[in-house]
C-alpha cells in the first residue's frame, strides 16, 4: 500500500501541476469574460492541453457525475 | 479602478469581510499586482441589496498585452506561463478559502474593466450567494488510484527450461496479461471501497476523467475522484482511505487536498448519487 497526502505539505512542497491544471481548467465557476477564446480556439487549446492531461473536459465522464462548471450564456 | 493598459482578472467569488481584506492586503496576484475586492467598497453601488454589499470578487489588474485574446491563446501553449498563472491563481484562491467561503473561478476569467466584472457578478448574485452558503464549512479532497509500475510489468520469472523460445514467449505474455487483469480487478475493488467510504463522509462527489499525458508521470492513473467533505469529517475520511489503501498492495492510492471547492463550485447539472447531508 501507499498513501501519499498533500494535505500537510512539507515546507516548499508544491501541489502537482497536473492536479492544479486538472482543477483550474475543468473546475471552478465558468463565467463568460470579455476576453474569451472562440470555441474553435478553446478546442485547439484543449487539444494541446490534452497532451498534458486528459481531464480538461468532463464530457467523457460517466453518467451521474456532475459537471464541474456552469456556463453563463 | 483599473490602471491604464490593464484588464480585470477575477480569481474567486467570496463574502467580503474585514479580516479577509486584511489578509489579502499582504498578498499579490498575477504579476505581483495588488489584490482588491470588487465592489471596491461595500455599498458604493447605487442602492445595493444587503447581499450584494457582502458578495465580492477577488480581483487584480493584469496587463492587457498579456491577456488579450491573441496573447492568451499563445500563452496557453506555453507551459511555463500556464504554470505561473495557475499557481498564482490557486494561491489567491487558497488564501481566500482559508478565511471565508469561496467559489473559485476557472483560470483566466478576464474583463475589460471593473465595471464589466461587476455586471457579471450582479447577473449571478443569487446563484453565488446560495452556492457559497451550501459550501460553507466544506472542503474538497481528491482521491486518485494509480497502478504501480511494478504491478504492470511482466514477472521476471525464469522460463520453464523445457519450453521452446516461442512457447516461453507466449507463456510470458499470458502471465503478463493475467497480472494486468489482476491489478485492474484490484483497482475496481479499491474504487468501490473508496466510494463506500465516501458515502459515509462526503456530501457530493465528482468522477473526473483519469489523468493522462506527459505531466502525469510513469504510473497509470485509473481513478480520479473528487469529494466534498464537511470539515468535521475530513480527518475520519482521510484516515479511512489510508486504512483501506493498505489492502491494495499493487496500487498507489493518493489523497490530494484540501482544495477549495473547484469541482463543486456550481450546483450539479444532473443528479449525483452521493447522499445529501441530513437536515
Amino acid at each position: 500500500m501507499t498513501v501519499s497526502e498533500h494535505g500537510e505539505p512539507l515546507p516548499g512542497r508544491q501541489v502537482a501541476l497536473v492536479d492544479l491544471l486538472d482543477r483550474l481548467l475543468s473546475g471552478g465557476v465558468v463565467l463568460t469574460g470579455d476576453i474569451v477564446l472562440s470555441i474553435a480556439d478553446i478546442d485547439l487549446v484543449r487539444i494541446s492541453l490534452r497532451a498534458l492531461i486528459v481531464s480538461v473536459s468532463s464530457e467523457i465522464a460517466p453518467a451521474g457525475e456532475q459537471e464541474g462548471g456552469h456556463d453563463e450564456p | 479602478m483599473n490602471t491604464p493598459g490593464s484588464l480585470t482578472y477575477v480569481y474567486a467569488v467570496t463574502h467580503r469581510t474585514g479580516p479577509l481584506g486584511d489578509a489579502l492586503a499582504g498578498l499579490h496576484g498575477i504579476g505581483q499586482a495588488p489584490l482588491r475586492f470588487l465592489p471596491l467598497t461595500a455599498g458604493t453601488e447605487p442602492a445595493p441589496s444587503t447581499s450584494l454589499a457582502l458578495l465580492a470578487f477577488v480581483a487584480s489588474d493584469v496587463p492587457e498585452q498579456d491577456f488579450n485574446e491573441t496573447a492568451l491563446k499563445n500563452h496557453f501553449e506555453d507551459l511555463d506561463w500556464l504554470e505561473y498563472v495557475a499557481r498564482t491563481h490557486h494561491d489567491v484562491v487558497q488564501a481566500v478559502a482559508a478565511r471565508a467561503p469561496v467559489l473559485p473561478l476557472r483560470m483566466a476569467t478576464v474583463y475589460q474593466d471593473d465595471h464589466r466584472a461587476l455586471q457579471a457578478l450582479a447577473a449571478q448574485e443569487d446563484v453565488f450567494i446560495q452556492r457559497l452558503d451550501q459550501l460553507r464549512d466544506h472542503t474538497e479532497y481528491g482521491v486518485k488510484i494509480y497502478l504501480t509500475t511494478e504491478a504492470t510489468q511482466p514477472p521476471a520469472a525464469a522460463p520453464a527450461p523445457a519450453a521452446s523460445p516461442g512457447k516461453a514467449y507466449l507463456q510470458a505474455r499470458r502471465a503478463q496479461r493475467h497480472s494486468r487483469d489482476a491489478v485492474y480487478q484490484q483497482a475496481e475493488q479499491a474504487a468501490e471501497t473508496i466510494e463506500t467510504i465516501a458515502s459515509r463522509h462526503a456530501t457530493q462527489r465528482v468522477r473526473h476523467a483519469p489523468q493522462r499525458g506527459e505531466l502525469t508521470g510513469t504510473q497509470e492513473n485509473v481513478v480520479n475522484y473528487a469529494y466534498l467533505i464537511p470539515d468535521d469529517q475530513a480527518g475520519p475520511f482521510q484516515a479511512a482511505i489510508a486504512d483501506a489503501a493498505q489492502h491494495f498492495p499493487d496500487l498507489r492510492i493518493e489523497v490530494t487536498g484540501p482544495w477549495a471547492p473547484y469541482s463543486f463550485a456550481m450546483p450539479a447539472a444532473g443528479p449525483t448519487d452521493a447522499p445529501e447531508p441530513p437536515p
